[in-house]
């Protein structure tokens, strides 16, 4: 069945119990890695990446107590598809009100795939200062071969060979019905 | 949420819909934390040329429009009447057609006629924005004002708005008054008979009234617009002296106190403190000017983005 966006559902690859695991996992390796939450700055991308970054300091608060600083990042202005996008993207605010000096940024996104959002990211962050350090976890990385950047995660929640036919729709209750990770085909 | 706006040009508010209206402002507010960051900066418009062609002189509006091209990496240039070759003799258009040759992406446009701007985006292919045409429009002066209103106001829709001064003349006026009507704003405009055309009411919206008092317009209004007399026009004998409009027509603190107890005031600048408004209302905490003027920059930035960014057919 062809949705409204013309695309074949596929396959229903995370359900919301296994999308709560996933990120309790990558909270505990992010704190482990880090050794704590101190310094730590968990920074969402837009649109999906922001509730998964609050999730994650939920669940990093309640491991060490404390509340790591967070941030949201709104790339449009930043991306380097500007004249080459139909219409123009509609731009939405970044909110990076804590100092980003000397912290460890960890960027959360919901989809890893061509690595060019990152890129974007990461130049956005640079014109705010001089972090310490930049982590990046993801929920579902399409894996490397789909790469045009040479830009890997350090977390992530699931890794899902796809193909280019194919798109991965990280499905979250603050934009949608469900909580899923679904594939579909462009048919 | 945010409607495209696919109009190229920005000619003027007139032909915006509600819409595309909500929409510009949306984006200007989301382009005002990047004017407030260390490094001012996106590197969105890299690559890009905005020419600022400005046949009348104005240091404000120019100097917003340029940093706003600057923040976004866009290359400004600014050309100004006394170094153009309109006073070689050039024909607007033979000039339009040359800086044309050198592909900018946007031009900005200031001129004293009214449909400068119209006549180049006939035969530009760049991107026009009207940065004041005559006594028709100044589509970014009424979008800053609206700005700097919804963030004082939370809302346009049901506020009641007084326009002061010489109506007539005033391109911000007209911009202002599509822009507040569109978006359901009641205005009020009071001005001397000789510059608030009597049918004026009728000739451009609904939800207009033409009031012969400074008082009557102010009177339990939420925004007090006040106009620039433009000093330059008393040749034309509009009215009898300089003082005798500051007597009828200054917005005093007095005046303001028949306004409602938060309402807010503006000015598009430069003011003439003394004669439309007096210095105390000037420097009181409800005067915007200065809110104003930094909205602007987001406003513009707002209206580069959207102008030049995305569709290259």
């Amino acid at each position: 069945m062809a949705d409204e966006y013309g695309l074949v559902e596929k396959s229903k690859i995370m359900d919301a119990a296994r999308m709560k695991r996933a990120l309790s996992r990558l909270a505990s390796e992010i704190v482990e890695e880090n050794q704590g939450a101190e310094d730590l700055y968990i920074v969402g991308i837009r649109r999906r990446g922001v509730p998964l970054a609050e999730r994650i300091v939920e669940k990093i608060t309640d491991l060490e107590g404390k509340e790591p600083a967070y941030g949201i990042i709104d790339i449009t202005l930043y991306r380097d598809d500007l004249s080459t996008v139909g219409a123009n993207p509609i731009v939405n605010r970044t909110d990076l009100t804590h100092d980003i000096e000397g912290k460890k940024i960890i960027l959360v996104d919901d989809v890893l795939y061509t690595g060019r959002t990152i890129r974007a990211a990461l130049d956005q962050l640079m014109d705010f200062g001089r972090p310490n350090r930049v982590q990046l976890a993801v929920l579902i990385d399409r894996g490397k071969e789909h790469r045009e950047l040479p830009i890997q995660a350090d977390y992530i929640g699931k890794t899902v060979p796809t193909k280019r036919a194919e798109i991965v729709k990280v499905m979250l209750k603050e934009f949608d019905d469900e909580e899923a990770v679904w594939i579909y085909e462009k048919p | 949420m945010n409607k495209p706006f696919r109009r190229r040009d920005l000619l003027g508010i007139r032909n915006l819909s509600a819409d595309e209206i909500v929409g510009i402002l949306n984006t200007a507010e989301n382009f005002r934390e990047i004017n407030s960051r260390e490094i001012k900066k996106v590197p969105t418009l890299r690559g890009k040329t905005v020419i600022n062609l400005f046949f009348e002189n104005s240091t404000r509006t120019r100097t917003s429009f340029e940093l706003a091209a600057k923040r976004l990496s866009a290359d400004a240039v600014n050309i100004s009447v006394s170094s153009s070759s309109v006073t070689k003799g050039e024909t607007l258009v033979d000039t339009a057609l040359n800086l044309d040759a050198m592909q900018p992406d946007c031009i900005v446009v200031r001129h004293s006629s009214a449909g400068v701007p119209h006549q180049l985006a006939k035969v530009s292919k760049a991107a026009i924005v009207n940065a004041g045409d005559g006594a028709n429009e100044h589509p970014t002066q009424a979008l800053l004002d609206a700005m700097t209103i919804r963030e004082h106001k939370g809302t346009i829709a049901g506020l009641e708005v007084a326009i002061v001064g010489d109506i007539l003349h005033s391109r911000v006026a007209r911009s202002n008054i599509h822009l507040l009507t569109k978006l359901g704003a009641k205005v009020r405009v009071a001005g001397p008979k000789t510059l608030v055309p009597s049918d004026f009411a009728h000739l451009v919206e609904d939800n207009l009234q033409v009031c012969e008092h400074i008082e009557d317009a102010i009177e339990k209004a939420d925004v007090v617009m006040i106009l620039r007399i433009q000093k330059e026009r008393m040749d034309s004998a509009y009215f009898p002296t300089l003082r005798e409009y500051s007597i009828h027509y200054g917005l005093t603190n007095e005046r303001l106190e028949l306004a409602k107890k938060d309402a807010i005031v503006l000015h598009p600048g430069p003011m003439n403190r003394g004669i439309e408004i007096s210095s105390d209302v000037a420097d009181s905490s409800r005067s915007l000017i200065l809110d104003q003027v930094k909205y602007g920059v987001a406003v513009r930035m707002a209206v580069l983005y959207l102008a030049t960014g995305g569709t290259a057919n």
